[in-house]
């Protein structure tokens, strides 16, 4: 069992009003240079983060989220995460996800003319990611 | 003196009218608690993000980022924002009025309206006042994404340089009883002076300071635009219950009244004809 001193906490907190707290030793998120981890005692450090998933590691075991951007600021013995959104693994709606990775995959097919590239390819990034992050858990 | 008929008629119609009223203002009621809870659930999101550019715009050069850069105003553009549906007593009245005035204070300017909310289109659309963009309905289905789509397109406007200015115009929720109207501005974006809580710590910054604060600026458009229309939709359903809760009151008086002249006309027929079987007797005699 790891020791008190290894944990640190972390607010992870979304416009639409989540607001979660945890005591956790380990945080994994998607920042603008690669994925990077915290644990206790990091440096002061900000950054952005892209579509991706991030991870934390508490005393009851993992959790996971599907996150499409936002800001990481750790400090001191505490993190805030600014997601854009953050959907916990066991939330994700997989026929929704499934539907919009199959939309997105469909229109960037046909590429039918005035079609926005970037939306799209956006749009299908995040319907992957949502699925991978659901498949984590059972 | 109007018919005993004709009165219960009435009576009838107005009680209905004030059931329908009754039921809006719980709908209202029940519709504030929960923009309430979801303006009060934005809020840190918002204060902190204020917080990190109060912090990096202190650390860099302001006219790097185009969404911060102040520029001589040429072309100005108003947000409106206004409720889709009526019924709320002088919710959308005051808005319009208030946006109509700023439009004169900044007259030699080249001024452009944006309305959010049906209501404010419809006010400007009968005064042929030209709009360059609406957006009718966010308030059906609030959500983010509305906050977005809203955003993104006011600051790309600014960033393309096609306008030089923002300045928004909505409701501010004070209390259940009470509507601010607020007129501020909202692009360029005035960074706070920088928090004296802030401590000196050195962060490291991924990519750079910058390209953070060039990621977040946008971002910060959204959240201003989506706390606007949390606080927006919060007035409007606190406006939209005092004005019901009156309607209701109104009702009731009315009843009232018309009871009291229901039960005189028909005291009034009762003695009439009372006074007639009097006379009929008194003349058989």
């Amino acid at each position: 069992m790891a020791d008190s001193k290894d944990y640190f906490d972390l607010t992870l907190v979304t416009p639409s009003g989540t607001r979660e707290e945890f005591n956790v030793r380990h945080i994994r998120a998607p920042g603008a240079e690669g994925y990077f981890g915290v644990l206790a005692d990091h440096l002061p450090f900000i950054t952005t983060i892209k579509t991706g998933e991030i991870d934390i590691d508490t005393k009851d075991g993992k959790k996971f989220w599907a996150t499409s951007g936002g800001f990481v600021e750790v400090l001191g013995s505490r993190v805030i995460i600014l997601a854009e959104t953050a959907e916990p693994a066991e939330q994700i709606d997989l026929q929704r996800a499934e539907a919009s990775r199959e939309r997105a995959t469909l229109r960037l097919r046909e590429n039918p003319d005035g079609l926005d590239v970037m939306r799209c390819q956006l749009a299908l990034t995040r319907a992957i990611n949502r699925l991978r992050v659901a498949s984590y858990i059972d | 003196m109007a018919s005993l008929k004709h009165i219960r008629q009435r009576i009838v119609g107005i009680s209905n009218t004030r059931q329908i009223t009754r039921a809006m203002k719980m709908v209202a009621a029940a519709n504030m608690r929960r923009a309430q809870e979801n303006m009060e659930k934005a809020r840190p999101y918002s204060w902190k993000l204020r917080e990190l550019i109060g912090s990096l715009a202190a650390h860099t050069d302001r006219d790097r980022h185009p969404l911060l850069s102040k520029r001589e105003a040429e072309r100005v553009g108003v947000v409106c924002v206004t409720s889709d549906r009526g019924l709320a007593g002088g919710f959308n009245a005051v808005i319009c009025r208030r946006t109509q005035a700023l439009m004169k204070e900044l007259s030699g300017l080249e001024v452009e309206l944006i309305t959010l909310g049906k209501k404010g289109q419809d006010f400007f659309n009968k005064r042929e006042v030209p709009i360059y963009r609406y957006f009718p309905g966010v308030f059906q289905e609030l959500n983010f994404n509305q906050a977005i789509s809203v955003g993104t397109a006011i600051a790309e406007q600014y960033v393309t340089g096609n306008y030089d200015r923002f300045y928004i115009v909505y409701n501010e929720f004070k209390n259940a009883m009470q509507q601010n109207i607020v007129c501020e501005q909202l692009l360029p974006i005035e960074p706070e002076e920088e928090v004296t809580t802030w401590s000196p710590v050195e962060y490291i910054y991924e990519p750079d300071a910058a390209g953070v604060l060039q990621e977040l600026l946008p971002r910060f458009v959204n959240i201003e635009i989506w706390q606007v229309l949390l606080e927006s939709f919060a007035s409007e359903q606190a406006a939209r219950m005092a004005a019901m809760e009156n309607a209701t009151k109104n009702a009731d008086d009315i009843v009232k009244s018309l009871k009291l002249q229901f039960n005189k006309a028909r005291q009034a027929a009762i003695t009439k004809e009372l006074s007639e079987i009097v006379a009929g007797a008194e003349g058989l005699k």
